[in-house]
């Protein structure tokens, strides 16, 4: 783990400074704080402090009833919200024992790939803003915008999405979004190439990633990381692939993965699930063709909240909506674990249910708080401005990072 | 999908921790099992050093806190097999007054902040962990916030307490 000597007591040169990286600081992007002591420009030690952002989610989880407790997830990696969202239906689907019809799947499937391309994006942009290439970012941002529109198109909000139900989606796409996703699909990759053409053989950029925060696969694998950080180090563990859920076993996907661990090979792990995610979204789009068009959601009205019309013109309607709202619902004594591949890695919810309208408990494995633990070890001997590299390729979301 | 069973991983562990294994159940077909705060570290180790079951990766360490069973506080351990493409759930219950544990870092680095959340949030002392400090709350905090006899301040709403349910 350590890239360079690091200089002892013993040394001639023994006097260390100490920095205050963050908690707000331009090149931390978020609210982290490091207390550094350094030899020159070499870091000798660090400390993270990490809660600035804490909200008590788990808390709060603990009196809300489930419906109401999507918003909550939205505000965990939200770069990616569209991801804990599917993530948080799908597992009070698993615990309530609802099937989802295919068509749903293949949506969900669509949203999810989308929201992991507009993180892949920010990521691989900003690391391109702290090498100096400050085009790609904002070159690469307009498609994040048109993917926002879809989001738009699809549930009316951006960033916080509270995007689908438990039991589906509040409404089914209509074809203004069906229309942006195809253009989306026919503009993003040429872009996506010029983007790869601006880095993957730029002599400034591989010379400023390659080999920094190099990690081993023993060593990624003890501090218990995922997502695309273990696969550049070459662990091929992909929850879409090993515990396939929302009906990705259907769909053909390749799961890259690096050699080394280094900044360029999450770079490239990124980009090459870029390109994966754009072909999930067109093989989904495929076999959506063959569903029935006006299916999106589960037939479960207990659980899934009638529309508004109905609500005010029909029984059975407003008898539902009650019962939802006020949580009426007997739900079972069970546990529940259920993890989706987020755009940082495994994102699990362990959900322990009583029986009521909320939770006993419910824990988010939050996929950054787990990465981000290596961090203050792996600097050690490092140059801060590898440091500084090295935090934003490990794409640290201080709200999934808080909770 | 995955390359063993639940019954088979399950034979594994008894053949070795035949009685300190207790409480098995599958909810949804995660074996879920129950052991002591003795035995815990020796049956992580087992897991993870096997070399059919290779239960190489630490997904998640938390706590639950139960205000009426005799041991109050429970540690959840969630630990998978890349290799064999299972998971498994192992619980330990201590009292509280008592609620020590040895830590699962000699294993895992990554259970560092795991733990250090754990005993943030429910006050369980990891007992030869490196730096168990509070992670996400402020240092001087006094109390453990996830436990029950914390309740959500939330005077505002008073119309859906559980008790207007027969709850």
């Amino acid at each position: 783990m350590q890239n360079h000597p690091v200089f002892t007591d013993n040394d001639p040169q023994n006097e260390y400074s100490t920095l205050n990286l963050g908690p707000t600081h331009p090149a931390t992007h978020g609210v982290f704080q490091n207390v550094l002591t350094l030899d020159g420009e070499r870091i000798v030690s660090g400390v993270s402090t990490i809660g600035y952002i804490h909200r008590a989610f788990e808390k709060i989880a603990e009196h809300r009833p489930f419906y109401q407790i999507t918003p909550l997830t939205d505000r965990l990696n939200y770069c990616s919200s569209p991801i804990n969202n599917m993530g948080w239906h799908m597992t009070v689907e698993k615990m309530l024992g609802i099937k989802m019809p295919k068509r749903v799947d293949y949506m969900r499937i669509i949203i999810m790939e989308l929201a992991r391309i507009t993180d892949h994006i920010i990521c691989n942009g900003v690391l391109g803003v702290d090498t100096g290439a400050f085009t790609g970012f904002l070159y690469m941002m307009k498609y994040r915008e048109d993917v926002y529109e879809i989001y738009e198109e699809i549930c009316g909000s951006r960033l916080t999405t509270n995007i689908g139900r438990i039991g589906g989606f509040e409404r089914n796409f209509n074809k203004i979004a069906f229309d942006k996703i195809h253009k989306f699909l026919k503009e993003f990759p040429p872009a996506l190439k010029e983007f790869e053409a601006l880095f993957n053989r730029n002599r400034i950029f591989v010379d400023r990633t390659r080999d920094v925060a190099a990690v081993t696969a023993e060593d990624a694998l003890s501090y218990s990381w995922s997502g695309p950080l273990l696969r550049a180090a070459g662990v091929d563990y992909d929850v879409r692939a090993m515990e396939p859920y929302s009906s990705y076993e259907e769909f053909d996907f390749e799961v890259p993965v690096g050699s080394n661990g280094d900044v360029y090979n999450r770079f490239l792990v990124r980009n090459e699930e870029m390109w994966q995610s754009l072909r999930l979204i067109e093989q989904a789009l495929t076999k959506l063709e063959k569903e029935p068009s006006d299916i999106f959601h589960a037939d479960v009205p207990e659980f899934y909240l009638p529309p508004k019309e109905e609500v005010y013109n029909n029984m059975e309607a407003l008898i539902y909506h009650f019962k939802i709202v006020m949580g009426e619902i007997d739900t079972p004594h069970t546990e529940v674990y259920h993890s989706v591949e987020g755009a940082n890695g495994e994102l699990g919810f362990y959900l322990v249910n009583d029986g009521g309208r909320s939770p006993y408990r419910l824990h988010f494995r939050r996929p950054s708080f787990i990465n981000y633990q290596m961090y203050a070890p792996m600097s050690r001997g490092m140059l801060i401005s590898d440091a500084i590299i090295n935090m934003s390729s490990l794409n640290v979301i201080a709200g999934e990072l808080d909770a | 999908m995955s390359k063993i069973t639940n019954e088979e991983l399950l034979n594994s562990i008894k053949a070795k921790f035949d009685s300190d294994v207790t409480n098995i159940s599958e909810p949804f077909g995660l074996l879920t099992l129950e052991t002591s705060r003795e035995k815990i570290i020796a049956l992580l180790t087992f897991l993870k050093t096997d070399a059919v079951l290779q239960f190489i990766y630490l997904t998640d360490i938390t706590a639950i806190h139960y205000p009426e069973a005799e041991k109050q506080i429970g540690i959840i351990y969630h630990v998978h097999s890349l290799v064999n493409n299972i998971r498994i759930r192992v619980k330990v219950f201590v009292a509280d007054g008592d609620v020590k544990m040895p830590t699962a870092t000699v294993l895992w680095n990554g259970a560092n902040w795991m733990e250090r959340e754990t005993y943030d949030f429910f006050g369980v002392v990891f007992e030869g962990h490196p730096d168990l400090r509070r992670v996400l709350n402020v240092d001087d905090m006094t109390v453990f916030p996830m436990r029950k006899e914390y309740p959500l301040e939330d005077p505002n709403r008073v119309d859906k307490r559980d008790y207007f349910f027969g709850r």
